[in-house]
Formats: structure tokens, C-alpha cells, sequence
């Protein structure tokens, strides 16, 4: 027995190995080496130019040629539309489909489907949508007597934000609605039924049951769509990559334009660090605010 | 009694008004369309010529089917290769994470140490930590290393990335194999490892396919780093491929839609036979994580 105990060491150590070698070697380890990196200024073709200190997250943050906080600004406003337009129509789904009906399988299943298609194939279509010319888009709106949009370009300035944003919104709705759907699916009909009982109708059930019963969802969707959008980049990668200067700034855009336009191994840590210190920041926020709420 | 009142208020819609039950309908089908609206004109766009899509019969269905325009996106740059590797890349994330995962969820939930805990809400970082972050020192590791290019510069850091949820999956399904399976083969003389490889595999099966399907839909879409870390059509896999072939090849829009239908086939077939467990895989790394 004592020779047993003695292995267990052991092989819970060769359980490990595996995960381990992956989860240390390829996300914690380059996780500390940014952290290390954003302190110097570093060049992937130069090298190691020597220790700067903060200067690369000042540079961030004062830099006009960077515009980070700009592109900081849209990521937070994507979070914010994502939380307050794109969540509401999650749960309006979710409690509608939950309620329970003819059907609701089917209506789940096709809201779902945006979820599992690749980004780039959503993009590419959402690029012919907003084709100038022959977009379904300026057709659409022209053949309604809306002239001033014929050849009307979308994917340009004042107008390209909400041109990305929407199909991004749009493709993860459902995603959003099925976890809170198995939330809605949780609720233990006893306590529909005795809401019922006393009178409540559908909507008072929804509102003083259902909603508070599933807050727990409620908070995971919210980190996930704020976290979320402080990462988003392909949606806006494959809408607007093909210009020249990219109307829409986000920062894990301006993360890739230091690594691979400009070489900046330690410019485009610092962006790395920042998302990773808001992405913790934003999750532990919201947990805090679904507590006091209780 | 609490039955027959459980058959009367069974939350149907059926005891709603009828106003109620059509608004609710009207609803769904109008989020159907907005939904499904663009996926059916890229199928039908994909079979249609420029003349069709541009001019009368810009959303309606095809007159005459196009199936030449398939032909002609599979013959288009790399597509079947960009289609073979993202073949190759899928299956082999896939085979790493499992093996990764289930070995791993075993030490965490079954062999009795100190450290477990600890250990798995280790691992549960990976569900919180944004990707993005660890991009600039593995792409300036594979530069170094000659490694942009490979295989492996996309296998490795996608197994690397579905770790968490395979570990937070597995967990769920460990859980309810009874422990008095592996203490009596383990009084029994039986090793950790013959425990491990002949009781707890074979009953890993339905954890296995519903890894299998997370990871197969977060490989097989994946885009940023496949766009940056393999630049040569050789190692592309489709996301990339398709997103680098249409800067060259954007006139046609038919061929277009057929490659983007071609793209995603796989997934489609995918849902249709395992919708339920797709979503279910979904499901479970949010309501736990």
C-alpha cells in the first residue's frame, strides 16, 4: 500500500504532462513573456533595443499615430451595444422559445446556426450585402424609393462602425439565447405553476420568476459578450481589411498592425497585457455588480 | 392533485390567447427570416450568374442552377488543399486535446491529492483568457524557430486553446462514473493506469464526441491566427484561404458563394445529425464556467 501511495505522486504528474506542456508552454509562458516584453523595446527584426519601463503603455495611450484609445472607445461601445440591444433580444428569444410550444426545438435550432458558421463565410456575405453596386442592401432601399443610397458605400467612414457591428451582434444572438435558454429550461415548474396559481400572467411569470431564477446565465452572458467584444477582430478584419486605412479601429487590430506591420514585439505586448488585465477586470466588475443586486 | 395540476398548467401556449399565440408566432418567424435570410441567399447566389444576381433576380431562386459554379470555386487557387488541411488541422486538435483532456480530468477528479483543486482552476483560466494574448510571443517564437508555415503553428496553439472546455467537459461527464467502479478494481490489485485506460475510457464515449464537436467548430472557423501564422497556400486551411482567395477574385460572385458554401457544408451536415449535442457542448462550458 505505502509503495501505491508513494506512485501517486507520480502518476498524477504523468496525468498532468500532457495538459500541462500545452496549457503552461502555450498560453501561460507566452502570457508571462508578454508581460516581460512590453517593458522593452523590442523589434522582431532589430532585437532588444533595452528596458523602457512603461513607456510602451504611455506611448498607448498618448500616441495619436497608435489612435489605441480610440480603438479602445469602439470595443467598449461594441460591448455596450452587445449588452443592451444584443442580450435583450437573447432573452426576449430565450423567454419566448422557453415558454413552451410547437416548434420551439426547430425555432432553437435555426437561431443557433449563425453561431457554428465561420466568420469569415458570415463576412464575405455581409460584404456583398453592402456591395455599392449590387449589394441586397442599396438594391433593397433604392427599389423602396430611397434614392440617395444607390451606390451608397456602408463600409466607409461614419457609417462602417455600425456596418461591422451589426453583423457581429447578429451572428452570436443565438449564442447568447441558448444559454439562456437552458437557464429558462431550469426553472422547476412548480414555481411557474404557483405564480399561475395566484393570478400572474405570462409576462409577470418571465419578469418575477423566470429572470431571477437565471441571473447566474444572466451574468456568464454578460461577461462573455463585454470580454467578447473587447476581442473582436475578424468580423472587422474581413469587412474592412481590403482598405487601405481601416475606418474601424479595434485593439486587437492595432495589435496585429504592431507585431506584423511595424515588427513591435513590445508595443503589441502592451496591447495584449491591457486586454488581458481588462478582460479579468470586466469579468470580476461584473460579478460584483450581479451580487449586489441579490 | 399536484399531478392533475401539473397537466392543466403543463406551460403550453395552448391556455393563451389566441392573439398571444399568433403575436408569439409572428415574432419568431420574423427573427427565422432575419436569421436564415442571408445563409439562403448564399445558397442560392452560388448558383446563379452575375447577370441573375445583379439584375431581376437578385433574391429569388435560381432559374437555371449553376452547378458549374462549384466546379469552378474547387478548382479556384488551393481549394481542395486549403479543404485537406483544414482536414488535417481539425482532426489532429481534435485527437490532441481529448487525449490532454481526459488524462487530465483523471488526475483532477479521481486520483486523491492535495494540489486538485488548485490544478483544475489552473486549467479554468484558459476559459477566461483572451487568445489574443498570447499571440505575439508564439508568433515571434515561430519566426524563431522557422515554424510559421506548418501544421503544427496552428495545431498546437488550437489544442492549446480547447483545453479548458475539453478539462471542464470531460469533468462533467467523469463525475457520474460511480468511484466504486475504480476503488474495487483498485483493491483489486489494478493500476492506476489500467483503471484509467480499461474502465474510465471506454466509458468517456459520450464526453468524447461532445470534445470532438467543440473543438472540431472552433478549429475548422478559426481565422486569426490561421491568417497570420500560415501565409503560404501550401499550410492554409479554409477561413484563411478563402478570405486571401477573394482579394484576387472578386467579379464572379457565383463561384464565391459556392466556395463559401463549400466552406460550410462540413458544419451544416455536422448540425443537422448532432444538433442536440452541439448545443449541448455549447451549453456546458457557460452554465458551469
Amino acid at each position: 500500500m505505502n509503495k501505491r501511495k508513494m506512485s501517486t505522486g507520480i502518476d498524477v504528474f504523468l496525468f498532468l504532462l500532457p495538459a500541462l506542456i500545452l496549457f503552461g508552454g502555450i498560453l501561460i509562458a507566452p502570457i508571462v513573456m508578454s508581460g516581460y516584453y512590453s517593458l522593452f523595446d523590442w523589434h522582431l527584426v532589430k532585437g532588444n533595443q533595452g528596458f523602457v519601463g512603461l513607456a510602451n503603455y504611455k506611448e498607448l495611450f498618448t500616441s495619436n499615430s497608435i489612435a489605441f484609445t480610440k480603438a479602445l472607445g469602439n470595443s467598449l461601445l461594441l460591448a455596450a451595444v452587445s449588452v443592451f440591444v444584443q442580450l435583450p433580444i437573447s432573452l426576449g428569444l430565450a423567454l419566448l422559445l422557453g415558454r413552451g410550444f410547437k416548434g420551439e426545438r426547430i425555432f432553437l435550432s435555426i437561431f443557433f446556426l449563425p453561431v457554428l458558421i465561420s466568420t469569415v463565410v458570415i463576412g464575405q456575405l455581409w460584404l456583398k450585402i453592402y456591395n455599392p453596386n449590387y449589394g441586397l442592401l442599396n438594391v433593397a432601399l433604392t427599389s423602396l424609393g430611397f434614392e440617395k443610397f444607390k451606390d451608397y458605400t456602408w463600409l466607409s467612414s461614419n457609417s462602417a462602425i455600425w456596418a461591422c457591428f451589426i453583423p457581429t451582434l447578429w451572428q452570436f444572438v443565438g449564442y447568447h439565447m441558448l444559454l439562456m435558454y437552458a437557464g429558462v429550461k431550469s426553472v422547476p415548474t412548480e414555481y411557474r405553476e404557483a405564480a399561475k396559481i395566484d393570478g400572474a400572467t405570462e409576462a409577470q411569470v418571465d419578469r418575477y420568476i423566470v429572470i431571477p431564477y437565471i441571473k447566474g446565465i444572466l451574468k456568464v452572458s454578460v461577461i462573455f459578450a463585454v470580454t467578447g467584444s473587447l476581442k473582436s477582430y475578424d468580423m472587422i478584419k474581413i469587412l474592412l481589411g481590403s482598405q487601405k486605412h481601416s475606418p474601424v479601429e479595434v485593439p486587437t487590430t492595432r495589435l496585429i498592425n504592431q507585431i506584423i506591420e511595424r515588427n513591435n514585439v513590445g508595443m503589441g505586448s502592451a496591447i495584449a497585457i491591457i486586454l488581458i488585465i481588462l478582460c479579468f477586470a470586466f469579468a470580476l466588475i461584473i460579478g460584483k455588480v450581479f451580487k449586489e443586486d441579490d | 392533485m399536484a399531478k392533475n395540476l401539473n397537466t392543466e398548467n403543463n406551460y403550453t401556449l395552448k391556455k393563451s390567447s389566441k392573439v398571444v399565440k399568433v403575436v408569439v408566432y409572428i415574432l419568431l418567424a420574423i427573427w427565422t427570416v432575419v436569421n436564415l435570410f442571408p445563409i439562403y441567399w448564399m445558397f442560392t447566389f452560388s448558383l446563379k450568374d452575375n447577370s441573375e444576381i445583379f439584375g431581376a433576380n437578385v433574391a429569388g431562386l435560381p432559374t437555371k442552377w449553376l452547378w458549374s459554379n462549384y466546379a469552378a470555386a474547387w478548382n479556384t487557387g488551393d481549394m481542395p488543399r486549403f479543404f485537406v488541411n483544414s482536414i488535417i488541422v481539425t482532426v489532429a486538435t481534435i485527437l490532441i486535446t481529448l487525449i490532454a483532456s481526459v488524462m487530465a480530468t483523471y488526475a483532477i477528479t479521481r486520483i486523491v491529492w492535495k494540489g486538485a483543486k488548485f490544478t483544475n482552476s489552473f486549467f479554468m483560466l484558459g476559459l477566461t483568457i483572451p487568445v489574443h494574448s498570447a499571440l505575439v510571443p508564439i508568433y515571434k517564437v515561430l519566426i524563431s524557430m522557422k515554424l510559421t508555415n506548418s501544421f503544427a503553428a496552428l495545431i498546437l496553439p488550437y489544442s492549446a486553446f480547447s483545453l479548458a472546455m475539453g478539462i471542464l467537459i470531460c469533468t462533467g461527464f467523469m463525475a457520474e462514473i460511480p468511484k466504486d467502479i475504480d476503488e474495487a478494481a483498485y483493491i483489486d490489485g489494478c493500476t492506476r493506469w489500467g483503471i484509467f485506460f480499461k474502465i474510465i475510457v471506454p466509458l468517456m464515449k459520450p464526453a468524447v464526441a461532445t470534445v470532438s464537436i467543440y473543438t472540431f467548430l472552433q478549429s475548422w472557423n478559426e481565422f486569426m491566427f490561421a491568417s497570420i501564422f500560415n501565409t503560404q497556400s501550401k499550410y492554409m486551411t479554409i477561413p484563411a484561404g478563402v478570405q486571401q482567395l477573394f482579394g484576387s477574385y472578386t467579379t464572379d460572385w457565383g463561384p464565391i458563394g459556392a466556395a463559401l458554401s463549400i466552406a460550410t457544408f462540413p458544419t451544416i451536415v455536422a448540425y443537422i445529425f448532432l444538433n442536440r449535442k452541439i448545443q449541448d457542448s455549447f451549453i456546458a462550458g457557460a452554465v458551469k464556467g
